[in-house]
């Protein structure tokens, strides 16, 4: 058994006993926060991180799928109702924003990305009649999936650690399969790929509204989870938000967005309690990450890691040549 | 019935015109030099062939189908594939990988999200066939950032044999090579079956004659020249083109 199996068990068994060895309902509530920030940031990882492409209307996507469940469910429909219609809408409007911006990769991307999310915040506030502008739309209650109550901290917690979970495994399987390396493929030569006969805006688009099922599926955690959506869950920084899990975390591997999402949210609400000025913090510990591991967290960790163990283990290395007078 | 034909194929980029009125008729099985001073328009004709850019005029025909309006990424799927001057591969992966994702090109199992690419043993073991072609079967799992230019050249044609094509387009396959590089470069085309026609672009004149059946001469975007090897040789415009009057 290697070391990453054995970090995947223990890592397993820390999450599904976490309710029981932390204190307090509110770090379990932080606990769910991380684990569906997370979702998104893998949805988002998708494209920034395997397809190369940097979207930054992301939190957009997310609004979109909160306010199709909130007002869903403000219409009297009932929760399975409202979780598929936040879903068929978020890939819905995901396969809108892809037809839109894959005109462009690289900046253009980014700005197209950027105007649609700046659009949906406009509406979203402005589009009263639908979103109840500034003052948003509650919700009433969480969903019982097979008669459990989701009510208590811990049990929404484990509710978000199963779809986590599934999350995780769908994305593994999707990075290791022939579509997640023609995504990969397109990221680092797209002329060639096109030349091999791949459609590169087809697998670009597969991509897109992969990324957008996972963003829906994030943002109906995160409406149950607060019972409550208005404008300000799409903004700019939020978008960007999550651009920084994915980027501190490691863009482009599998446990990056996860640890940036971690990252994040702790400094946002848990050390935002002792620390006034958190995001100047953020923006510090983004800066460390930027000089120390510009590949990011998970990436730079490992690197350093082996790096340490070339210098302290003793290996085959030929050291009369590294002793050697020059 | 013609490999590759090319008929009136005209293209400028805004006021310059790169190609004029060019002509090519390529036989099944035959290896095509085409030369050219730099600037000739070689490369533009090859993207125009494989329909990276769309000509102006004229027409493209692959075995008698005129392809001229096919997308680009359909003409692998007919039997053509190419290699690039500047080597273009993907940097982040092992050759093997390399070549698999050649192979996927050509497979439906590209769209495919739900199985692992490890796992489909004819991809690999087929991948592992083309490197065994030029050579280089023994580094298959070697990163690509760990390998030599001259490598690096034969992958880029392992990966154009991997999806056995009809016609194969070679541009510049002796660039920047060694001379040891350049003889295992050239084993590995004359080893190529004479099922594949082969056209190639080629200033390096030693390897290149030796290639050689036939000879087209361009020269700012025209055929000047063009016939057997030893007609092209012997042609007097062959030494203006190059030497000057």
């Amino acid at each position: 058994m290697n070391a990453r199996v054995v970090a995947i068990v223990i890592a397993l068994a820390a999450l599904a006993t976490l309710p029981h060895w932390i204190q307090g309902d509110y770090y379990i509530n932080v606990s769910s926060q991380i684990l569906f920030s997370a979702i998104f940031a893998l949805g988002l990882n998708v494209l920034a991180g395997y397809g190369g492409l940097v979207s930054l209307g992301h939190a957009g996507l997310l609004g979109i799928t909160a306010y199709a469940v909130g007002y869903t469910l403000q219409a009297g429909f009932g929760h399975p109702v409202a979780i598929l219609a936040g879903i068929v809408i978020g890939v819905a409007s995901m396969a809108v924003y892809a037809v839109l911006s894959l005109r462009a990769t690289g900046i253009g991307f980014i700005m197209i990305t950027l105007a649609l999310g700046e659009i949906i915040w406009g509406l979203a506030y402005r589009w009263i009649g639908i979103t109840n502008g500034d003052n948003g739309i509650s919700l009433h209650g969480r969903p019982q999936p097979f008669g459990l109550s989701l009510n208590s901290p811990a049990a929404f917690y484990y509710m978000t650690l199963v779809v986590f979970l599934i999350s995780l495994a769908a994305m593994t399987m999707f990075v290791r399969s022939p579509l997640g390396a023609a995504l990969m493929g397109t990221r680092d030569q797209p002329r060639r790929m096109n030349a091999l006969g791949y459609h590169v805006w087809a697998i670009r688009f597969w991509a897109c509204l992969f990324s957008g099922l996972l963003t829906a599926v994030s943002g109906i955690l995160f409406v149950y989870y607060t019972q409550f959506i208005s404008p300000q869950a799409l903004d700019l920084t939020s978008s960007a938000e999550v651009l920084l899990m994915v980027i501190a975390g490691g863009a482009g591997t599998l446990f990056g967005p996860v640890v940036g999402a971690a990252l994040v949210v702790i400094v946002k609400s848990v050390v935002s309690a002792y620390v006034t000025r958190w995001n100047m913090l953020l923006g510090a510990i983004f800066v460390v990450i930027v000089i120390f591991m510009p590949e990011g967290i998970v990436p730079g960790t490992v690197r350093l890691w082996r790096a340490a163990r070339r210098r302290f283990v003793p290996t085959a290395a030929p050291a009369s040549k590294a002793g050697a007078p020059p | 019935m013609s490999a590759l034909t090319v008929k009136n194929l005209c293209k400028a980029f805004g006021g310059l015109q790169v190609t004029t009125h060019v002509n090519l008729s390529v036989e099944p099985g035959e290896r095509r030099l085409i030369i050219g001073p730099n600037g000739a328009g070689k490369t533009t004709l090859f993207n125009l062939i494989t329909g990276e850019i769309s000509p102006d005029a004229g027409s493209i025909e692959l075995f008698g189908r005129d392809i001229t309006h096919v997308p680009s990424r359909q003409r692998p799927h007919l039997g053509m594939a190419r290699t690039y001057q500047v080597i273009t591969l993907f940097p982040h992966d092992t050759i093997v990988h390399n070549v698999s994702l050649a192979l996927l090109g050509l497979s439906p199992l590209r769209w495919n999200p739900f199985i692992d690419m490890r796992r489909q043993g004819h991809i690999v073991e087929d991948a592992r066939a083309a490197l065994a072609r030029v050579g280089l079967a023994d580094i298959a799992e070697r990163p690509l950032a760990q390998t030599s230019y001259g490598e690096r050249r034969r992958v880029e044609i392992a990966m154009a044999l991997a999806q056995n094509p009809k016609v194969m387009l070679l541009d510049e396959p002796f660039a920047g090579l060694s001379i040891d590089e350049r003889r295992d470069v050239q084993q590995c085309l004359t080893a190529i079956s004479r099922d594949v026609t082969m056209v190639m672009i080629e200033h390096n004149m030693d390897v290149a004659l030796e290639f050689a059946e036939r000879i087209t001469l361009l020269h700012f975007g025209e055929v000047i020249v063009e016939g057997s090897r030893a007609e092209v040789v012997a042609d007097p415009r062959t030494r203006e083109v190059y030497l000057g009057r």
